[in-house]
């Protein structure tokens, strides 16, 4: 395959396997909103979607595909740009360049460790089998996912790793939103400042979705 | 003005170098930024001791020798201006320049601020051209082109090759100076025939040069000398895809 | 010594068919044999190369620059000429041809200059193939525009930087036959002799820029393609490094040098701010269709040119030249510029420069007009002297800038020397005393593509293959002399920098050798370069050694040259006893300060053979023998 060893192929599989994860982060921040109408709304949607279990299985082996390819070849591409410039200059003046998208391989390095930290906590639930939704049903028989959030989020180091996780997601976003639509050959000179403003809106306001969940709960609004 | 300037100093490309001070005294806010460094290197002859090396040539900022970092800039700060067309007016009295080479792997420094581009020259090499023979060809009106192609062509095309782009990127990439190449043929309809072909080869050479990769960072942009654009590497990158395409449907063909 | 130019007989429009048809060919099996050597890459040595590897022939190019896409070439701003006729202006290959002719004041060769006509039209087609982004109009056709000594619109352009378009199509051009493996490009390696074997020229030695290795290389001929000589002047155009040291070393080695004292001096050049000032900027002369150029009546006037009341402004090119006006011929425009300096009436620092001012064009055309027209060139004079020209009056002064004269060649573009060929502005053929605008690119592709792979063939076909290897004890003879030379320069010591030198030589030449000259002032130049360079020998310090990277090495090699070469100029200008094209003589001008040719004794080429150091040159003549045009006197009144 040699558009998977080329500059640019690799760059569009990274393009296209962060697409598919933004699409996700997106559907999952719909998913999450539902928390705010009471424990009721999540447990349902939680419940419905378990049961759509061609739609799991199809998109788990796609999102494992995508997080693999976008892993490995963001560190691949990664280091062979640190290769490529070796020597650093005395002073150095950055012009068009962002925090965000100098800070990429480290913004995705932290949200790689959350992926598994979340999953183990959300998915597999064993990081505190007390309150795993798996054990504890809800008044209708269905796991109760929403006592789960709100008693996982009322402890306030882990509500901060997930506000720590989602603002460095916002900051990768920022950079991968507009980035994607360049490496697919999306821009001109006028597209360009747009996708970047709008892109990087984008970024903050999914963050901000993410994060107002253990804000509310955290502030006592949402209670368990 | 009093000038002090802080410059790279490397004996050979396989030395270690070094910033070294100098001062450069009674500069006049008409002398070019190089034609300060001449100023100064008079003096080190003088004193017995060895000029800075550094490379330039026409000095009107078109045939892309020049090539230094100026405070952390390629080129130094001025939008648009090559550094032998960058004016000490747009310095103070008293300031503080540091001078240094282009930095990337590809750019090993030959000697002081001078450092061997001709990687640059093998990604040419490797596929930068229409394949026309001399002679044999029609007339220059047989195929017409649209000024807005011509345009954009040229908008590409006026790329000097100097490498600032390189310079500036945090990856030591060469996407924009790639990409100005790959557009310029690709935009003309002459170029057409070729262009899958032309892109495959050019970005290949790139790699197989030890440039990094493109992320987007659009350092390249801010300090090219003719202002060049990055929508091109987006052309760049559709040209990729279409070729990938095209040969991956050869191939289902065959 | 009569020379002849080897021209065909016949009518003018036959005799390049003629040649065509009487040279031999070299078969497509035997020109592998072949090694030919291109020195420099400009647009002259970059298409040689390209089209003669693609014919079969090894080729190896050589240039100082680090790579076959800088030369200065690429600096031209304006366009190129083609006889297209596209705007149907009435142009034609016999119009281009006169106005050339006419413009080069009937000092150059009829043959060539009609060749290089007749096949400007193929150099169009041959850029446009190979993706030169030529402006065109909303149509998609090939745009034109007119330009200086033309009455029909007949320049082709891609916006101000054609020159580097052109040099980037030969470069592609040269980089497909590189690929293919048929050139050797040999960047930042400057020759420093022409190797001359049993009479013909085999090889040349060369010093690596970067390790200092002194190299030979054989071949079965030599290209020199290494552009003007300027430089002689110091401050000029050209770019730093463009130097006489190829053509200068040929001249030595035997090969005639022709019209040395042809020296185009541009007038509208950006003038010099101080004694650091490298090198002159040079703005399209387009500009004098629209700005008005004076100076205040009166010495001394100090007052900011604004509050100089009109009727105290000399507007000195419209009241000497009422038909013409600003739009004079460019030796005719900065010989009265230089003029009205010395009369102590020049602006800016030190006197050196006129105005040229837009006040008038952006009160009749609005300040936008002007910027549509202009824009590029304003902004470039903003970036120099932070000066607005559209609110002042831009300065300008001329400056040194094309050499007319250069090797000597015939009608197939070789020299006396059997297997050296001179292209480009390198040789002397086509542009007679005075160059015409956008004929300059025109002339380097036209010898690249479309001459030399013809007339080249014509030699090569009567030698063998590689009959001359590098291990030829003349190979080892000119490695010594130039080995032997540049220690000598690291070894001198001195207390002078080779600059301060080269400005000093730069005085010299511009003083009594410049645009207006006298056998008294050449009289003095003759006696003054000498003396600089008996100093330069003594005095010229050049640190580090000759095996390394050395920059101040590689100019006092250059330098060395021009004071040779400066004296030849003075001995070329001071034996023309006639004003011609750039060359004016202030003794031959008529009562009222034009130039006044002298067509009975003066209608030759001036041949120079080298007659030892410090010897007086020989002079050979090639009339010029003019079968179709009439000599008329030109004028601009």
């Amino acid at each position: 395959m040699r558009f998977l060893k080329s500059m640019v192929g690799r760059k569009v599989v990274m393009a296209v396997s962060g697409l598919v994860m933004l699409l996700f982060v997106i559907a999952h921040l719909l998913g999450n909103t539902t928390i705010f109408a009471g424990s009721d709304s999540l447990n349902s949607y939680a419940e419905k979607l378990h049961d759509l279990a061609l739609l799991i299985w199809t998109y788990r082996p796609i999102m494992i595909a995508a997080v693999f390819l976008h892993v490995f070849f963001g560190i691949q591409l990664t280091a062979e740009n640190y290769k490529a410039k070796p020597d650093s200059y005395a002073i150095r003046k950055s012009l068009n360049s962002t925090f965000a998208g100098r800070s990429m391989i480290w913004t995705g390095v932290l949200l790689g460790v959350f992926i598994i930290y979340h999953l183990l906590q959300f998915t597999f639930q064993v990081t505190d089998p007390a309150i795993s939704a798996d054990r504890n049903f809800d008044v209708f028989g269905r796991p109760d996912v929403f006592h789960m959030v709100v008693r996982t989020f009322r402890r306030s180091a882990v509500a901060l790793v997930y506000i720590g996780s989602m603002i460095a997601l916002a900051f990768h976003l920022s950079h991968g939103i507009q980035s994607f639509i360049q490496t697919l050959g999306l821009n001109n000179e006028k597209t360009l400042p747009f996708f970047q403003k709008y892109g990087t809106l984008v970024a903050v306001i999914i963050s901000a979705g993410f994060i107002s969940i253990p804000v509310v709960i955290l502030a006592g609004i949402l209670k368990g | 003005m009093n000038l002090t300037l802080y410059i790279w100093r490397q004996k050979g490309p396989d030395e270690t170098g070094k910033m070294e001070r100098h001062d450069a005294r009674d500069v006049s806010r008409d002398m070019s930024f190089l034609e300060m460094l001449d100023v100064v290197n008079e003096g080190l002859v003088k004193n017995g001791k060895e000029p800075v090396a550094f490379d330039h040539d026409c000095r009107e900022g078109i045939c892309g020798m020049c090539s230094l970092v100026v405070n952390g800039v390629p080129h130094g700060r001025k939008e648009k201006t090559t550094v032998c067309q960058l004016h000490m007016r747009h310095f103070k009295d008293g300031d503080a320049i540091y001078i240094e080479p282009w930095r990337a792997r590809a750019f090993p420094v030959i000697k002081d601020l001078i450092v061997d581009r001709s990687a640059m020259e093998r990604i040419m090499y490797s596929g930068g051209y229409i394949s026309v023979h001399t002679g044999g060809v029609p007339d220059g009106n047989a195929v017409l082109i649209s000024k807005e192609d011509a345009e954009t062509a040229m908008d590409a095309a006026e790329c000097i090759g100097c490498g600032a782009c390189i310079a500036a990127c945090p990856n030591g990439s060469a996407m924009l100076f790639t990409a100005a190449k790959v557009s310029h043929l690709a935009t003309l309809p002459q170029g057409r025939i070729e262009a899958a072909v032309r892109v495959c080869a050019m970005t290949e050479a790139m790699a197989g040069q030890g440039f990094g990769n493109c992320s987007n960072h659009y350092e390249c942009e801010a300090v090219c000398p003719k202002g060049i654009s990055v929508k091109f590497i987006a052309k760049l990158n559709r040209e990729f895809m279409r070729a990938a395409f095209i040969k991956w449907k050869r191939e289902r063909n065959d | 010594m009569i020379l002849d130019g080897k021209c065909p007989s016949g009518p003018l429009s036959e005799k390049w068919e003629k040649r065509l048809h009487e040279m031999r060919l070299v078969g497509p099996a035997n020109k592998r044999k072949f090694t030919v050597i291109v020195v420099g890459a400009g647009l002259a040595g970059t298409s040689a190369s390209a089209t003669l590897a693609e014919l079969g022939y090894k080729v190896e190019v050589f240039c100082y620059q680090d790579s076959p896409r800088r030369g200065h070439s690429i600096s031209a701003q304006g366009g190129i000429n083609a006889a297209k006729n596209y705007p149907n202006d009435g142009d034609s290959v016999y119009r281009l041809f006169y106005d050339t002719v006419k413009g080069g004041d009937f000092r150059s060769r009829e043959a060539n200059v009609y060749r290089l006509a007749a096949v400007s039209s193929n150099i169009i087609d041959q850029c446009v193939a190979q993706g030169v982004p030529f402006a065109r109009d909303y149509a998609g056709y090939l745009e034109n525009r007119s330009f200086g000594g033309a009455l029909v619109s007949r320049t082709f352009y891609a916006r101000g930087q054609t020159g580097q378009q052109l040099l980037l199509g030969a470069y592609s051009a040269l980089c497909r036959q590189i690929k293919a493996g048929s050139v050797r490009v040999h960047p930042r390696t400057e020759m420093l002799d022409l190797v001359v074997v049993d009479g013909e020229a085999k090889g040349i030695t060369t010093r690596n820029l970067i390790t200092g290795e002194i190299a030979s290389y054989a071949g079965d001929a030599v290209c020199l393609c290494s552009g003007g000589y300027s430089n002689v002047y110091c401050l000029s155009t050209n770019a730093m490094g463009s130097n006489v040291t190829a053509t200068y070393r040929a001249f030595k080695k035997g090969a005639f040098f022709a019209n040395p004292c042809f020296n185009q001096i541009h007038p509208t050049c950006i003038p010099v701010t101080g004694e650091h000032q490298s090198k002159l900027t040079l703005m399209s002369e387009s500009l004098r269709n629209d700005g008005r150029v004076w100076v205040p009546g009166k010495k001394g006037d100090k007052r900011p040119p604004k509050e100089v009341p009109e009727a105290e402004r000399d507007y000195f090119l419209e009241r000497k030249y009422p038909s013409y006006g600003n739009l004079s011929a460019r030796d005719v425009a900065s010989r009265a510029t230089k003029e009205v300096c010395d009369e102590g009436l020049g602006v800016g620092p030190g006197g050196r420069g006129v105005y040229l001012d837009f006040a008038d064009a952006i009160s009749r055309l609005g300040e936008e007009k002007v910027r549509e027209r202009y824009g590029n060139l304003f902004e470039m004079y903003e970036k120099i002297t932070a000066e607005d020209a559209y609110k002042q009056p831009m300065r300008i002064y001329p400056a040194p800038h094309y050499a007319m004269g250069g090797l000597w060649v015939d009608y197939n573009l070789q020299s006396n020397i059997p297997g050296l060929f001179v292209l480009g502005e390198a040789n002397f053929s086509d542009h007679g005393a005075n160059r015409l605008g956008a004929s300059a690119l025109m002339q380097g592709l036209a010898d690249g593509y479309f001459i030399i792979p013809y007339t080249i063939a014509d030699y090569l076909a009567a030698t063998t293959p590689g009959k001359v290897k590098a291990d030829h004890a003349e190979f080892g003879k000119s490695r010594e002399d130039v080995d032997g030379r540049t220690r000598k320069l690291i070894s001198l010591k001195g207390s002078k920098t080779v600059n301060e030198l080269h400005r000093e030589l730069g005085k010299i030449m511009w003083e009594y050798v410049g645009m207006s000259r006298s056998a008294e002032s050449l009289r003095k130049a003759l006696k003054l370069i000498p003396e600089l360079r008996a100093e330069f020998w003594e005095n010229v310090r050049v640190p580090g050694s000759g095996a390394e990277l050395n920059q101040e090495l590689e100019k006092a090699g250059r330098v060395a040259d021009f004071l040779e070469f400066g004296e030849l100029i003075a001995y070329d200008a001071l034996h023309r006893n006639e004003s011609c094209g750039a060359h004016f003589r202030e003794e031959f001008q008529t009562p009222d300060g034009e130039a006044r040719r002298d067509d009975e004794k003066f209608c030759y080429v001036a041949a120079w053979e080298f007659k030892g150091e410090g010897g007086e040159p020989e002079l050979h003549k090639e009339p010029l023998v003019f079968e179709t045009v009439r000599l008329a006197t030109r004028s601009y009144k």
